[in-house]
């Protein structure tokens, strides 16, 4: 690696840590029998530098969850290989945190136990539970610690689950469609709250996402999964973006809409004014999700 | 044997009305208009134990009209007066007392054996694939084997000693805690056991994380159903081979034309069939309060 001494920088400041993606294939067995292996992803290559938000968008079934859970150890490449911060990735990585679309909190435990989870093995209780009460503040549940999943709202929820993956302190942060299945306005404030977090706790994120706006909202970079036309492949990287502009970015601009537009053009979605001055294509997010 | 059909919720008032999870915001204005309506008087805990108790009443006044009226024969169907007198000399005779410690010892040992026995074979099952594949097609075909199947085979084994009840008592406990949580521990969110996984948590701790706190309310259910069930086996055993308990007491009753006796002792298990079973169903809802 070439640039190992500018990174080595940037990791004495925080935790983050790089991801880089070798060749990343996977194919999943036939249902049943014994027909032939259907592709799913192929030839990933991405460096990712500690410290970058890179959201991985593409349509449903392109294969954005299962990069990520190669990623998190949770599944495991065909072919290639993740190495984060150099070493490869073999099966679940102390290094990693998983947001899941779901809260997946367990429903016996009270938010403040559950968030607990996430702790690396071995934290002493007392520093355990005191960054527990920090993280739990961080997300604005501080109210709410003592309550059961069942007894908090779904977004309340959601950021529970973003505090236990906090916990672990992880130097990749991989949050797998974390917001959608919340409603549009508590997502954008979800959003808000995650660039807040992250300055607060920075680490390398990689966001799967379907929301074209969220990514732009959210990455310095943006990665297009697609499939070829034909679609036997499997589905590899077809557009990699560089989103301009500090975060938190203006929803509006008209920079982004011109991204949003080429986006959405690569999702295979009509944007419905072709030719025209970006800065008429529609801005109302709701109607953007996919 | 069917043991779903056990599993009624006896006191339907006091159960508690769950809406979706992660939603105690939302205002329901319908449910405030139907509480108004039966809603109400049905989860009153006097109103469930006093409309519990019409039934039973009903039948004991007429049971004492039917008797006192001569219709029956008193050989046929004794007074309850009758019933409470013979109840009354057993008790004086100290029968009464050994009958229902004997049972009561078998009963807790064979649910205990067999509880236990029951865990420990569910969650081989329900935990691991290779021990559903080798185990549960043998103990499927076993649990098909009517109860009294066992007895003659006991006895040739066990000859008529406590062995042969307690483990007949076992054989009915076992089944039903096997039955449920193997059942419950397959069916454990996946979601809940992946994320475990995915922070780290394997082998035993990802089950005493996970997977064992969500089957807890599966396995009370299971526990519930199995002492019912020690109760049905204490009886077939007793009443076969025994020379105490509240089984032989029936036998007995029967070659002496005891009938006000074989009453007693029928009432006598219902009612400690019953007490039983309330006593876990309490644990049961504290555990499902406190586990879900």
């Amino acid at each position: 690696m070439t640039t190992t001494a500018s990174r080595q920088t940037v990791r004495d400041v925080s935790r983050a840590v790089s991801i880089d993606f070798d060749g990343v294939g996977r194919a999943f067995a036939a249902e049943r029998g014994s027909g032939p292996a259907r592709p799913v992803l192929r030839d990933i290559e991405l460096h990712v530098e500690p410290g970058e938000v890179v959201a991985i968008l593409g349509t449903s079934g392109c294969g954005k969850s299962t990069l990520l859970r190669i990623t998190g150890g949770l599944d495991a490449a065909s072919t290639g290989q993740v190495r984060i911060d150099g070493s490869p990735v073999i099966g679940i990585d102390a290094r990693t945190a998983v947001g899941f679309q779901e809260p997946r909190l367990l429903p016996w435990r009270t938010v403040h136990d559950n968030v607990a989870i996430g702790l690396p093995r071995g934290t002493p209780r007392s520093a355990g539970s005191a960054r527990v009460e920090k993280l739990i503040e961080l997300v604005g549940l501080g109210d709410f610690a003592g309550h059961r999943p069942r007894e908090i709202s779904g977004g309340m929820a959601q950021r529970a689950s973003l505090a236990r993956a906090l916990a672990r302190n992880p130097g990749v942060l991989l949050l797998d469609e974390p917001f959608g299945a919340l409603d549009a306005l508590t997502r954008l404030k979800m959003q808000d709250l995650l660039l807040d977090i992250l300055a607060a706790e920075p680490t390398t994120v990689l966001l799967v996402t379907h929301d074209v706006d969220e990514a732009l909202q959210l990455a310095d970079r943006v990665v297009l999964l697609a499939r070829d036309d034909g679609g036997e492949a499997g589905a590899t990287i077809a557009e990699l973006l560089t989103v301009p502009g500090a975060r938190p970015r203006d929803r509006g601009s008209s920079e982004l809409a011109e991204l949003r537009a080429r986006l959405l053009d690569g999702l295979g979605i009509d944007r419905h004014g072709a030719g025209a001055d970006p800065r008429v294509v529609r801005t109302d997010r709701a109607s953007m999700t996919l | 044997m069917t043991y779903q059909s056990e599993r009624d919720d006896r006191v339907p008032g006091v159960v508690s009305v769950q809406g979706p999870s992660y939603d105690t915001t939302e205002a329901r204005p319908g449910r405030a208009f139907l509480a108004r309506g039966t809603g109400r008087l049905t989860s009153k805990t006097w109103f469930v134990l006093v409309a519990g108790a019409i039934l039973p009443i009903l039948v004991l006044a007429v049971w004492t009209l039917v008797s006192a009226s001569d219709l029956v024969p008193s050989s046929r169907l004794p007074s309850p007066t009758e019933v409470w007198l013979a109840g009354v000399d057993l008790a004086q005779r100290g029968l009464l007392t050994s009958d229902v410690a004997i049972s009561v010892q078998r009963v807790l040992l064979g649910f205990g054996i067999g509880a236990a026995l029951g865990l420990t074979a569910g969650a081989l099952v329900g935990l691991s694939k290779i021990g559903d594949i080798l185990l549960s097609p043998t103990l499927a075909a076993l649990r098909a084997v009517p109860s009294l199947a066992w007895v003659p085979l006991l006895i040739l084994w066990f000859k008529i000693g406590e062995d042969s009840k307690v483990i007949l008592i076992a054989i009915g406990a076992f089944f039903p805690v096997y039955t449920t949580v193997s059942a419950a521990l397959r069916h454990v969110d996946r979601h809940l056991v992946e994320a475990g996984r995915a922070f780290g948590f394997t082998g035993p701790r990802l089950f005493a994380t996970v997977q064992l706190p969500a089957v807890i309310p599966s396995v009370i259910s299971g526990l519930r159903l199995a002492l019912a069930q020690a109760w049905l086996f204490l009886v077939a055993a007793e009443l076969i081979a025994s020379s105490m308990g509240l089984g032989f007491r029936l036998v007995d009753s029967q070659n002496n034309g005891r009938i006000d006796r074989i009453f007693f002792v029928i009432i006598l298990l219902a009612v400690l069939g019953k007490l039983s079973d309330s006593l876990v169903g309490l644990f049961e809802r504290w555990v499902k309060r406190r586990w879900s």
